[in-house]
């Protein structure tokens, strides 16, 4: 393995004669600037939000909450038993019949809207919870989670009334009481994802958010109490596995939405086969970030950076495989090695972070497992050389050369801030390794030719492709995958699609 | 008549420059990364540093018509001893100043260490016979000027005849003798960050020590894009040759937390060794004031009025 470290001055570095090394040391450094999280309020115990009221769970279990920065817990959680569950449907149903689904939409528009704007108002302490309770840096859940949210609710609002409009003048009937299941890497926006689309086509919601981070979901309940939504119609009950496999399972659901890994997707499309139940699946991913030679290269290291360290790598469109052509192959890693070595890695509530904590030690064990796959079958590893806080779940972002298209590095999704680096030599070649994966969700393209991005697009099987840029997000744009990263759309006029029933 | 299909000027040594191909730019992505080194937070001890540093990078500067020898006087004064309530503070880089004040600003600054920087031919336009321009350069420099301020031909530039851009700037440096280079490229005039790119590789390979935005005289002048476009070259020519090219952002810098951005956009493009005078300068007038409040409020927890910091 070789440290990225800071560098020293105008050295020549090793093994590259006429090149010198940058260097990034302590002639100015930050001083600590973190965000106070002494404002906020973390209730000690939370229940389960159920027909409009915070509900004890019947099974009287709770279980922890803990920041993946500090390991202290932060809060009890209620955890939702088979007959909580249930409990929730048939309120849900209740809000469906007889609230929700009679709503001119114009007026479930004035709700979304109300939620939106609660949303923007309490950004700050949105941010700082979803940075406590999930290790992102302060600045991304600032400047990302919590503003994107809040788009996404504004989006669907404007929807709620024009429903008419996105089917070419079929009429679009609400489905009835949706499931909906997320995953721990965006907590509050995959809320706001799963929710907006479906109060705006008129359905009701039961929402389970990740074990690992359950309390901007249960603030979120928090808004839609203020909001003053009939009660019933967004539900939502904290816990584990056992409680996503009661939801799925349960009779009364009429749709299901899943935001996680494939395996787990796998098991819910077959636990509803055969049912009535509506089913959209957005999973995992081993995106292809492809930056041939004409790219502009200072922009594309960019794009890299982004594209794999955003988020600690929890992002399942994440841009993990970097195909290079050859001919920009030792540039591009001397760059890309500069500059990694001015990320900050610590605090996550510091507003300099760039890398925050891995969510949770389960996640973090994946990864070192993963990684040493990647060393064992003889990859290259780099990784920053960086201190490490003592407490709390952390990895240094690290990248792979030397790696195989079979190696599992470069096969399975790692869900953290590592990123395998392998080389092509012509386009054609380029779009057979980049689609050579069980998944495909998204990728990049990164040319100074608007011709060769419009082909790549055509030729790339993923749901999302971006040119000269990576992990841009909008309510309006559609995002699913291709394969084993799911189907269904969600965002745009396709998302609606999903939790309508066109005639 | 046959007109040349090609613009051609006499051979220059451009073309002896046979892989000057410089890198595409993209917009957007600049835009974004600046925009996202922007929101740095420098708080504290960190700022009060960064604060200082960017007093002792700056070239204090008055470029008008109306320039007289009493306002070129005080203004040198102010530079050597920015606050005079604060003897701990640095004093500023250089003065700049037209060509006509460099005696008396050379005599005003003696021994205080600041360098006086003047800029020449035929600034801001540079629209005249070469000759004059070195020439220009050649007196400013007798005159004692220990750095010149050039401008380059924004029109060579625009028709594609680099061959003249890159003669121009290699005979200005030759005319320079001992005196510092600063490249002026006027990107406000340039038209997008590749031609910014592309002129920075010119003046950079032409000999210029350092690279500049702006006159001042032209809107935008210094921009956070810009700036890390040219220091992208920079970077690129330190890696290919280990030669240190200094940076010079000028005008529309006003404002400490501006100055601010532009020292985090250094240190994390090209690292340690840029952070000094000799290798990244501000052109400013307004904003070591801005500067000086900014310390003053540090200092004392108060911000002071405007009229407490001298107006020279």
């Amino acid at each position: 393995m070789s440290d990225i470290t800071k560098g020293a001055p105008g050295v020549p570095q090793a093994g590259t004669p006429a090149s010198f090394a940058l260097d990034f040391g302590k002639a100015w450094e930050y001083a600590p600037a973190p965000e106070s999280p002494d404002h906020v309020k973390i209730a000690p115990k939370y229940e389960l939000f159920i027909g409009g009221k915070w509900t004890a769970p019947q099974s009287k279990k709770y279980f922890d909450t803990v920041n993946p920065a500090t390991e202290q817990k932060l809060a009890e959680v209620a955890e939702a038993s088979a007959a909580d569950v249930d409990a929730a449907v048939v309120a849900a149903r209740t809000a469906f019949e007889k609230y929700w689904a009679k709503m001119p939409g114009k007026e479930r528009a004035k709700y979304i809207f109300r939620i939106a704007r609660a949303i923007q108002e309490k950004a700050r302490e949105l941010a700082i919870v979803e940075t406590m309770d999930g290790g992102k840096p302060i600045k991304e859940s600032r400047d990302f989670d919590i503003p994107t949210a809040a788009a996404h609710f504004f989006y669907h609002a404007g929807w709620a009334d024009k429903l008419e409009y996105a089917f070419h003048g079929r009429k679009a009937r609400p489905l009835g009481v949706a499931g909906q299941i997320i995953p721990w890497n965006f907590p509050f926006l995959m809320a706001a994802w799963k929710i907006a689309p479906a109060l705006a086509c008129g359905n009701t919601v039961v929402l389970k958010p990740a074990e690992t981070t359950p309390l901007t979901a249960l603030l979120l309940a928090q808004i839609i109490e203020e909001c003053e939504l009939p009660p019933g119609v967004v539900n939502i009950v904290t816990g584990a596995g056992a409680t996503g496999a009661a939801l799925v399972d349960h009779p009364g659901i009429d749709k299901i939405a899943f935001t996680g890994s494939t395996a787990v997707g796998k098991r819910i499309q077959r636990a509803v086969a055969g049912t009535k139940k509506r089913l959209t699946l957005e999973l995992g991913g081993k995106a292809a970030n492809i930056v041939f030679a004409d790219a502009p290269i200072d922009q594309a290291i960019e794009g890299i950076v982004s594209g794999i360290f955003f988020n600690q790598g929890h992002v399942c469109c994440a841009g993990s495989r970097l195909l290079l052509e050859e001919s920009v192959h030792d540039v591009v890693i001397r760059k890309l090695k500069d500059r990694m070595a001015t990320m900050r890695l610590g605090d996550p509530l510091d507003k300099n972070t760039d890398i925050g904590a891995i969510n949770s030690k389960a996640q973090l064990e994946r990864i070192k497992e993963l990684v040493a796959s990647g060393e064992l079958e003889g990859a290259e590893r780099h990784s920053l050389a960086c201190t490490i806080p003592e407490k709390g779940y952390w990895f240094p972002p690290t990248f792979f050369t030397n790696a195989g298209q079979a190696f599992r590095i470069a096969r399975e999704e790692i869900f953290g801030p590592v990123l395998t680096i392998m080389t092509f030599r012509t386009p054609d070649e380029a779009i057979e390794k980049a689609n050579n994966t069980m998944y495909g969700l998204s990728a990049g393209v990164w040319t100074d030719k608007g011709s060769k991005i419009f082909h790549m697009a055509t030729q790339l099987k993923a749901g999302v492709v971006w040119g000269d840029t990576f992990n841009k997000f909008d309510p309006s744009s559609p995002f699913g995958g291709f394969k084993e990263s799911g189907f269904g759309r969600e965002g745009g006029r396709q998302g609606l699609g999903a939790y309508v029933e066109v005639e | 008549m046959t007109t040349a299909l090609f613009k051609r000027s006499a051979p220059t040594r451009a073309s002896r420059f046979p892989l000057f191909n410089p890198p595409p730019v993209d917009q957007v992505a600049i835009e974004e990364r600046v925009a996202n080194l922007a929101k740095r937070s420098i708080k504290k001890a960190s700022k009060v540093a960064g604060l200082k540093l960017s007093i002792s990078m700056m070239d204090l500067t008055t470029l008008e018509g109306k320039d007289t020898e009493g306002k070129v006087l005080q203004l040198c004064r102010k530079a050597v001893r920015p606050l005079d309530s604060d003897s701990d503070l640095p004093s500023c880089a250089a003065i700049c100043v037209y060509p006509n004040f460099v005696r008396i600003a050379k005599d005003a600054l003696g021994a205080s260490g600041v360098k006086v920087a003047s800029v020449a031919t035929a600034f801001p336009s540079g629209q005249s016979p070469l000759e004059i321009k070195l020439d220009d350069v050649r007196r400013a420099v007798e005159f004692g000027a220990d750095e010149i301020d050039m401008v380059i031909d924004r029109g060579a530039m625009l028709s594609g005849d680099y061959g003249k851009v890159f003669d121009e700037i290699a005979a200005t440096k030759e005319a320079c003798g001992p005196a510092h280079l600063k490249v002026i490229l006027e990107t406000g005039e340039l038209g997008s960050y590749d031609v910014v790119r592309k002129a920075s590789d010119l003046a950079i390979a032409a000999g210029g020590d350092f690279i500049k935005t702006s006159t001042g005289k032209v809107q935008p002048a210094a921009t956070l894009g810009v700036t890390l476009v040219m220091l992208e070259a920079i970077r690129d020519h330190f890696y290919a040759t280990g030669t240190r090219i200094g940076m010079k952002p000028a005008g529309g810098v006003r404002t400490a937390k501006q100055a601010l951005q532009y020292l985090v956009v250094v240190k994390e493009t090209l690292g340690d060794p840029w952070l000094t005078p000799d290798l990244f300068r501000f052109g400013a007038s307004a904003l070591l004031n801005d500067v000086l409040m900014q310390l003053e409020k540090e200092r004392t927890g108060l911000y002071q009025a405007s009229e407490d910091f001298s107006k020279d």
